[in-house]
C-alpha cells in the first residue's frame, strides 16, 4: 500500500470520507452541542486537538504497546488528553464548560478518537498520524459548524450571540423557527446534509437492502 | 419509594439517553438493523449500566470527592480531576470482568451477548451515566435506580428503532437518502415523539 501523503490525510476526511457523514463516527456530540455556534466551535476545536494529539502519542508508542492491552493504553492516553482540555475549559471559560456539561468528558468515548487511533495511528508514523487526526477532526468540525450556523441563525436569528436577522419579538420581521433549537432538528439536518452529500458524491450512496421485484406480466391488467 | 419510582420513570422517558440526550448514537445506528440483535445489545447495556453507575458512585464518594480521603488522614485532598480517567478505567475493567464471568458460568448468555460486550466500553451512554450521576450528586441508592433506568431507556430506544428499521427496508427511499440518511430522519421523528414526555412533572 502506498503511503498516503499529508495533504491526502488532511483533506480527504472533510468531504470524501467525512467521519459523521460516511463513517457514522462521533454522532452523539454533534447533535447535543450544536444548538448554538459558540458551543459547537469550542467542541470542534477541542475534539480536533484531542484527536490530533492522541494519534501523535499513540503512534509514537505503537511499537511498545502489546496488542492484548492496546485498548486500555489508548484509553489512558485519550483520557489524559481530555482531562487537560476539561481543566483548561474550567479554568478559562467556566460558563462555557457548564454549558457543555458532560460532553467534554464524552470526547473520551467519542468513536472518532478511538477509531482513528485504532485504524490509523497504530499502523503509521507519528507526523502522518497527527495530520490524519487533525484532518478527521476538521471533517467533524465542518459538520458541527454547518449545523451550528443553521440552527442558531434560523432558530434564534443570531450568530455567536450577535443579531443577524431581526426577529419579530424585538420588532424585526423574522419569525424564528423554534424547532431548530430543539434537539430533534439536528437529526433532520444531518439526514438532509447526508442526502445532499450523497447526491453530489453518488459513490457514497448505500445499496438498498431490499429491492421490489420487477413486474413481469404487465399485460395482466387488461 | 415514590422518589425512586419517579427517578426511574424520569430516567426512562423524560431523560431518555438515546432520544433526549443523543448518547451512544454510534452503536445505536450501527447495531439497529435487526430487532433480535438490538434487544441483545440493549440487555447488555442495562446490565453494565446498572453495575457501573453505582460502582463509580462509590469510587467518587470514597476516593475522589473533595475531602473524601478524610478516612485516610488526608482531609484536604481533592482528586476529582482524575474522575474521567477513573470512570473509564472502571467501565473497561467491569466489562472485562463481566465478559470473563459470563464465559465461565453462563456460557449461553455469553454467546448471546458476547460480541456486544466489548462494544459497550466505548458506548457513550455508559460513560454519560456516570458523569450525570456525579453532576447531579446522586447518593448510592439513587445511583442504582438511575443506572437501571438510564440503561433501560437506551435499550427501549434501540429496540423501537430496530422495529421501525426492519419495516423501513421494504420502502422505496430516494437513492441518496438510503440507509444512513433515512435512519437519521427516523430517529429525529422518534425523538420528536419522546419530547412530548418532557412536559411530565415528577
Amino acid at each position: 500500500m502506498a503511503q498516503p501523503t499529508i495533504k491526502e490525510v488532511l483533506l480527504n476526511p472533510i468531504v470524501h470520507n467525512n467521519p459523521i457523514g460516511l463513517q457514522i463516527l462521533g454522532v452523539c456530540s454533534a447533535l447535543a452541542v450544536t444548538s448554538n455556534l459558540k458551543t459547537a466551535l469550542v467542541m470542534a476545536i477541542a475534539l480536533t486537538l484531542v484527536t490530533g494529539c492522541s494519534n501523535l502519542f499513540i503512534s509514537m508508542v505503537r511499537h511498545q504497546i502489546p496488542s492484548s492491552i492496546r485498548m486500555i493504553v489508548q484509553m489512558v492516553i485519550i483520557a489524559s488528553l481530555v482531562i487537560v482540555v476539561d481543566q483548561i475549559l474550567r479554568a478559562y471559560a467556566f460558563s462555557l464548560a457548564k454549558q457543555l456539561s458532560v460532553f467534554v468528558g464524552l470526547i473520551i468515548t467519542n468513536c472518532i478518537v478511538m477509531g482513528r487511533a485504532e485504524a490509523f495511528a497504530m499502523a503509521n508514523p507519528p507526523v502522518l498520524s497527527f495530520f490524519d487526526g487533525i484532518g478527521n477532526g476538521l471533517g467533524y468540525s465542518a459538520m458541527l459548524i454547518i449545523l451550528g450556523v443553521i440552527r442558531e441563525l434560523f432558530g434564534a436569528g443570531k450568530l455567536l450571540g450577535f443579531e443577524i436577522i431581526p426577529v419579530v419579538n424585538d420588532g424585526g420581521w423574522y419569525v424564528p423557527n423554534g424547532l431548530l433549537l430543539l434537539p430533534p432538528s439536528a437529526f433532520f439536518l444531518i439526514g438532509l446534509i447526508i442526502w445532499g452529500l450523497r447526491s453530489w458524491k453518488t459513490e457514497q450512496a448505500e445499496a438498498p437492502s431490499y429491492k421490489m421485484a420487477p413486474q413481469v406480466q404487465n399485460k395482466e391488467a387488461y | 419509594m415514590e422518589h425512586y419510582l419517579s427517578l426511574f420513570v424520569k430516567a426512562v422517558f423524560v431523560e431518555n439517553m438515546a432520544l433526549a440526550f443523543f448518547l451512544g448514537m454510534c452503536t445505536f445506528i450501527a447495531i439497529s438493523k435487526k430487532v433480535e440483535t438490538a434487544i441483545g445489545l440493549g440487555v447488555a447495556v442495562v446490565v453494565v449500566q446498572t453495575i457501573t453507575v453505582p460502582a463509580n458512585n462509590l469510587l467518587f464518594t470514597y476516593l475522589l470527592k473533595e475531602g473524601a480521603l478524610a478516612w485516610a488522614g488526608l482531609p484536604e485532598v481533592d482528586l476529582s480531576f482524575l474522575g474521567l480517567l477513573s470512570y473509564i478505567g472502571v467501565i473497561a475493567a467491569i466489562v472485562q470482568i463481566l465478559e470473563m464471568l459470563l464465559d465461565k458460568y453462563v456460557p449461553s448468555l455469553y454467546n448471546a451477548l458476547g460480541v456486544f460486550l466489548p462494544l459497550i466500553t466505548v458506548n457513550c451512554a455508559i460513560m454519560a451515566g456516570s458523569l450525570f450521576m456525579v453532576e447531579r450528586d446522586y447518593n448510592f441508592s439513587e445511583s442504582v435506580v438511575y443506572g437501571l433506568g438510564s440503561g433501560f431507556s437506551w435499550a427501549l430506544a434501540i429496540a423501537v428503532l430496530a422495529g421501525v428499521r426492519e419495516k423501513l427496508k421494504y420502502s422505496d427511499v430516494p437513492a441518496g437518502l438510503q440507509g444512513l440518511g433515512i435512519t437519521f430522519i427516523t430517529i429525529g421523528l422518534m425523538s420528536l415523539g419522546f419530547m412530548s414526555f418532557s412536559g411530565v412533572q415528577l
